[in-house]
């Protein structure tokens, strides 16, 4: 399942809903990212989505990582718009038959969210706004899961 | 009638995010009916191109309901 949505993440909730009436599955390995501040020097983010695109992308990724790391079942949910500091921004959770296999699929789905995704950021801070791009180390993030030829595109 | 989609500074830069352009049978037809500002920054570096939400390179041919959208580099989530 894979939801954009403006208004808050109630994670608590999003994951128990994830695990609900869950028999089948031996872990759940869940991803809870939250909006900094840092320092004072981010007062808010604007996130941009492209509607129908941006999903498109990720049910790409998330079909990716199901095969990659055998999962059963994966839940994204990523805010869009105004988001406060403090606030949940991303929350991914992943089901498999044994634990690693979540851990790594929850792993592998937040490096290509937090270097690839379609999504545009605008940082607001007491010095004022300006759009971020990815640092170097989320591009390192992302070169750990270069193991083989296919994937050297990512 | 092609609808055009601007995202992330390209929007801050035009002052619009969704337009709609008469007449332009093609990308290049599209490109030179912008504001000359706005087409240098979309050949700029790491644009991408979306017709119909799907990435294109180089020319496509635009119909009459057509929805192009630049993309410009990408900030993750």
């Amino acid at each position: 399942m894979i939801r954009l949505q403006t208004e808050g993440l109630d994670v608590g909730a999003l994951l128990n809903l994830f695990c609900q009436g869950r028999a089948d599955i031996g872990g759940v390995v869940s991803f809870t990212g939250l909006a900094r501040h840092e320092d004072g020097q981010v007062t808010g983010l604007e996130l941009e989505a492209y509607p129908g695109f941006t999903e498109t992308w990720i049910t790409d990724l998330v079909l990716r990582a199901s095969q990659r790391f055998s999962l059963w079942d994966t839940f994204v949910v990523h805010r869009t718009g105004l988001i406060s500091p403090g606030e949940p921004i991303v929350f991914v959770a992943c089901a498999a038959r044994h634990r690693r296999q979540a851990f790594e699929g929850a792993d592998f789905l937040m490096d290509h969210l937090k270097s690839q995704a379609p999504f545009w950021k605008k940082q607001h801070g007491p010095g004022g706004e300006h759009w971020i791009e990815p640092r170097s180390i989320d591009y390192q993030d992302l070169d750990r899961w270069k193991t083989s030829p296919s994937d050297a595109t990512d | 009638m092609v609808k055009v989609l601007l995202f992330g500074p390209l929007r801050d830069l035009a002052g619009w995010r969704e337009r709609d352009f008469e007449g332009a049978a093609d990308l290049s037809a599209l490109m030179a009916r912008l504001d000359p500002e706005l087409a240098l920054a979309i050949n700029g570096p790491g644009v991408q191109v979306a017709v119909d939400k799907a990435i294109v390179r180089g020319s496509a041919q635009l119909g009459p309901r057509t929805e192009v959208a630049f993309l410009p580099p990408m900030s993750g989530g």
